[in-house]
């Protein structure tokens, strides 16, 4: 009978939510790693059962899980994260001065589309590493970091964290807040900039290589060259891998956000959370909807059945949605408010399959058989 | 060789799967660095949460405490306190890692 796995990390621990394919009754499982920050959990198209976590804390640095039984039980895998090649230089800080590059987190793990012992891992500061061992030791694809445009990246607000992976082997794409969108063509070795179209206002050059405040990039698997991007302002889109961008915000009550989703049967329908403003990290008029585009942006439709539509302040993060590959496509967001809500039905309809996690870092989503 | 008693803070114990104390064998002088080698040793996945990797730095939130004295800017290489060393070979006394008290 099909299952659905539903991986949540959260401020204080992982959780594992699982479902038949109606999508209506849950069982909770966790807190997995209680009291750590889980930025991100998610297992291996080629072996479901295959789950990489990330867990971090302030006081003890970050650890790699590693679960072969669906997340029942993890062993540490491999944490070592030294930037290759001795002195890991400098970026832009703050201040206008250069700050060596600094370890803090794996924001993001992306296990390979066809081999389970192989994944990839998102740094802050900002760095691209590959495991092919299951995860027990990593390599830093240093042609990311060492671009010619790195030194003038500067930390978001997050951090300069590298957030989002899209592996189209031997295509790769990345995304770093606060520096924009990166495309490798050769398994991770080289990589350009893609950032033409995209506008900051309030940087320096706001049509500028690097520099741009990009939350979060999606893909649909059937359009390898169509991307849709939830930026800091502005959603976008391209279809030609990133050359060339143009804004799809058209009627959102806010074209500020962080997660965005692409419909995994429809490969124009896409999903997006406003949020007020970066000063008002909450939804416009404390309604929390998710909109939803059915014709590749421009034209946006409120989905509401189910969410609070009323005295609701929370945020979503850019990891924190997910979509699952049955027939009647499931849309999943976590808040940092701790609910998580799924819809079993495109987003017509909502439900909370938990209300008082800690606040949800992350949300994926596997379908099983 | 001393065998040193050592206490670690309680994620660090869910991490080394260990629920209580933990004994370590330390050749020659007991030193912070000498204490903490045998540790990973022995730990893996304690690697990296103690002290950084690359300079061998002690992480900021973590503290090392025993005989009731703060040992955690002792240069890694010097031998602890007679005092100290004393109590920990005979066992009189534990190294304590600690999770600073860093909230807000």
């Amino acid at each position: 009978m099909t299952q659905v796995r539903v991986l949540a990390g959260t401020r204080k621990g992982a959780f594992v939510l699982t479902s038949d394919g109606k999508r209506r009754k849950w069982s909770v499982t966790g807190p997995h790693f209680a009291g750590w920050e889980i930025y991100h959990l998610k297992g291996s198209p080629a072996d479901p059962n295959r789950v990489y976590a990330s867990q971090n804390s302030g006081w003890f640095g970050q650890i790699i899980q590693r679960s072969d039984d669906g997340g029942l039980t993890w062993n540490p895998a491999g944490n070592d994260f030294t930037y290759a090649g001795g002195d890991p230089g400098t970026h832009l800080w703050y201040d206008g001065t250069q700050r060596p590059w600094e370890f803090k987190r794996i924001w993001h793990l992306e296990p390979s589309l066809t081999d389970p012992d192989t994944v990839y891992a998102g740094a802050e500061d900002a760095a691209l590493y590959r495991s092919t061992d299951g995860a027990g030791t990593w390599t830093e694809l240093t042609g990311l970091r060492k671009h010619a445009t790195g030194p003038q990246w500067q930390p978001g607000a997050g951090g300069l964290c590298l957030h989002t992976i899209i592996l189209q082997e031997p295509r790769i794409y990345a995304a770093i807040s606060a520096a924009g969108t990166f495309r490798s063509d050769d398994n991770g070795e080289t990589w350009q900039t893609v950032n033409r179209g995209l506008l900051s206002d309030g940087i320096p050059n706001p049509d500028a290589e690097a520099g741009h405040c990009v939350h979060h990039v999606e893909a649909h698997p059937s359009r390898p060259d169509t991307l849709f991007m939830q930026k800091h302002w502005d959603v976008m889109r391209s279809d030609d891998a990133g050359e060339n961008w143009t804004e799809i915000s058209g009627n959102l009550p806010s074209d500020f956000g962080f997660p965005i989703g692409v419909h995994s049967h429809e490969p124009e329908t896409l999903y997006v959370v406003p949020i007020t403003s970066d000063e008002l990290h909450f939804p416009p008029d404390g309604r929390l909807r998710v909109y939803r585009s059915r014709s590749g942006g421009h034209e946006w439709e409120p989905l509401t059945n189910g969410l609070p539509q009323q005295d609701c302040y929370v945020n979503v993060y850019r990891d924190a949605m997910a979509v699952d590959t049955l027939d009647e496509c499931g849309i999943y967001f976590g808040t940092t408010g701790g609910q998580v809500y799924a819809s079993p039905d495109s987003g017509d309809t909502w439900e909370p399959i938990v209300r008082d996690l800690p606040a949800v870092l992350s949300v994926e989503v596997q379908v099983l058989p | 060789m001393t065998t040193v008693r050592v206490v670690l803070p309680g994620h660090l114990r869910n991490l080394a799967r260990v629920s209580g104390e933990v004994d370590l064998d330390v050749a020659g002088p007991v030193t912070v660095r000498l204490l903490l080698d045998a540790l990973e040793d022995r730990f893996p996945a304690l690697r990296g949460t103690i002290r950084d990797r690359v300079t061998g730095r002690r992480r900021a939130f973590v503290r090392f405490y025993a005989c009731e004295q703060d040992l955690s800017n002792e240069p890694p290489d010097s031998p602890l306190p007679p005092p100290v060393s004393a109590a920990l070979a005979a066992g009189a006394e534990p190294f304590l890692v600690i999770g600073a008290m860093a909230g807000g």
